[in-house]
């Protein structure tokens, strides 16, 4: 079975794909979907979902729910790919490195990821964020930060394992260059456990740009589902919708991403199945 | 290597990490715009260059960075933490007053998500593929995609507002002034929810790994032989697959430490839970950067701290471990 099909036949993952694919096409479609931008206000403050034509109510400020959820999912998108493919990038850069060499620049590497491991991540996150100023400059930046040893952990995995097989041999032998051989013999192999552990990145990513914003360190300029959730606390006796309806919108987010990280694990690795 | 040397070992490891984070934070403070100076210079309204300059010569930001940074250095392994902008206290005094909330609410939630996911994760491995089994994997898929914050507001919109079970927030009743007993009973009550969402992620990974690990261990010879000399299932079940699958849950409470911590910030603001975590929201809100600084420098030692409690446990626990 191929990968395409081992991957459809999975109900989860498609399942997955689909709300992500409808996630994705809200975001983009967003600025044609809704006339107004989720900061201008369309009415009365806390209406419920259904009245007055408000499909989700409308928050504390009486601005429409419904368009701060589509526009909040382009930020949550957003930060969840950029600080994934960020994450990957240095990631595989220093993981290729450390695995492939060996010796003191594994041994540094090493000592980096497990640092990362042990330190409280979020907290430390909380500092760069607050020092560089919220943004989403400086958001994405933080994410990447803490998240980059994940992945230079599996590719040093990969690459360590993988250096020592006979077609890295061979390469060696033709008189390829160690770049050309890291580029074009070893990545191509070690890129399945890459692709999933990136795929499970995004919804964490997600997650945690959302604990940000709920906490005021998200980009003022924009309207997030975290600051959404942050800015209705007051509101969440008398109405529910202000902060139940973000909350849900990153949950099934990032049950989507995962997954499709479920099913690319098992579509990539058929062996591991039990 | 035997045990001693291990201990030593790990013991130097500890303080690398607690020179790293020091160091890491030295850096840090220069990524914030301006500097003690103007900071300071701003809250008095007052700034005029000669101003500007004799608060730098006493906060010694006119000397070279090395310089600098043995300064800090030693103030730091001092417990000198600085002093916070906005409550004007040292940093280390206020982080200390609130330590111990923090705490307790951890220690609550790690006992609660190791009991509570041992016991279903174990219940879950006696019969893999069944509706309890199912049953568990589905509710850690939702776990882990939750927003821990938000989990905690639908707790106190369910427990709190509508069913009005359970108090929504802070650590004690208002104005009761309870004593003794009395007092217990009330933070007890005030713990449960902040608590119990906490531990729910955790609770999920936890019944997950060890499901993992029974699995793993029911397949050994020795679990074979147990059953061969005519012990019962139960007997076999808890005297002999679930001992050995515990031990690795040791090492893993270490390292779910600090992901524990970052969950704990969330969840304390959630709930006005006076800890460390509303304190780190204060010192956003107020802009307090040693204060928001310092809490960092505490909980990463804390934490590695803890790691290293787990690992000696861990390596007296599991004799085959191979130490190095």
């Amino acid at each position: 079975m191929g990968f395409t099909r081992r991957f459809l036949c999975r109900p989860t993952a498609m399942f997955g794909l689909a709300v992500f694919l409808f996630i994705v096409a809200i975001a983009l479609g967003a600025p044609l979907l809704f006339s107004r931008g989720p900061f201008s206000i369309v009415g009365m403050p806390l209406l419920p979902p259904g009245a007055s034509g408000l499909l989700a109510g409308s928050d504390v400020l009486g601005r429409d729910m419904a368009v701060g959820l589509a526009y909040g999912a382009r930020i949550s998108l957003l930060v969840g790919i950029a600080s994934t493919v960020c994450a990957a990038g240095i990631g595989v850069l220093m993981g290729a490195v450390a695995g492939y060499y060996g010796g003191w620049v594994d041994d540094l590497l090493m000592r980096v990821t497990e640092f990362f491991q042990i330190i409280p991540s979020f907290v430390l996150l909380m500092v760069l964020v607050a020092f560089l100023q919220p943004s989403l400059a400086s958001t994405v930046i933080g994410i990447t930060l803490v998240t980059w040893p994940q992945v230079a952990r599996v590719v040093r995995g990969e690459f360590l394992s993988l250096r020592a097989r006979e077609f890295v041999q061979a390469a060696r032998v033709l008189g390829m260059g160690d770049a050309a051989i890291i580029a074009t013999q070893i990545l191509p192999n070690a890129l399945p456990p890459i692709v999933v552990i990136s795929s499970m990145i995004v919804g964490n990513a997600i997650l945690t740009e959302s604990a940000l914003s709920f906490l005021g360190l998200g980009d003022p300029n924009l309207l997030s589902w975290g600051s959404m959730i942050g800015g209705s606390r007051s509101a969440m006796w008398v109405a529910w919708w202000t902060t139940v309806l973000p909350g849900a919108c990153i949950m099934i987010t990032v049950l989507a991403l995962n997954f499709i990280g479920d099913g690319l694990n098992d579509a990539l690795n058929p062996r591991a199945r039990r | 290597m035997n045990r001693l040397s291990y201990i030593g070992a790990r013991l130097v490891k500890t303080v690398l990490i607690t020179i790293a984070v020091v160091l890491l934070s030295f850096f840090l403070i220069r990524l914030a715009p301006g500097d003690a100076a103007t900071v300071m210079a701003g809250q008095s309204g007052y700034a005029d260059e000669a101003f500007m300059k004799s608060l730098r010569i006493e906060y010694g930001l006119d000397q070279p960075l090395p310089v600098q940074l043995w300064k800090y250095v030693k103030a730091v392994a001092q417990g000198d933490l600085g002093t916070s902008y906005v409550r004007r206290q040292p940093v280390a005094a206020v982080i200390l007053e609130r330590l111990p909330n923090t705490l307790l609410l951890d220690a609550f939630a790690l006992l609660l998500a190791a009991g509570g996911g041992i016991w279903l994760g174990s219940v879950a491995a006696r019969r893999p593929g069944s509706a309890g089994d199912n049953a568990v994997t589905v509710l850690s898929m939702l776990f882990y995609a939750v927003p821990q914050f938000w989990l905690g507001m639908m707790m106190v919109l369910v427990f709190a507002v509508w069913l009005a079970w359970l108090p929504p927030f802070g650590i004690e009743t208002m104005g009761a002034d309870y004593t003794g007993l009395a007092r217990l009973g009330d933070v007890a009550q005030h713990l449960i929810l902040p608590g119990v969402t906490l531990a729910l992620y955790f609770l999920a990974s936890y019944a997950r790994l060890t499901r993992a690990a029974m699995i793993e261990v029911a397949d050994q010879d020795f679990v074979k032989t147990a059953r061969a000399k005519g012990l019962s299932e139960r007997q076999v079940a808890r005297r002999h697959i679930l001992r050995n699958a515990l031990i690795p849950l040791v090492t893993f409470a270490g390292l779910q430490a600090s992901i524990l911590v970052g969950g704990s910030v969330l969840v304390e603001n959630v709930f006005s839970w006076p800890g460390i975590g509303t304190l780190a929201f204060e010192a956003v809100q107020g802009r307090d950067n040693p204060l928001l600084l310092g809490i960092f420098i505490v909980t990463a030692i804390l934490v590695s701290l803890f790691n290293l409690i787990t690992d000696i446990a861990y390596s007296i626990a599991d004799p085959r471990v191979e130490l190095g």
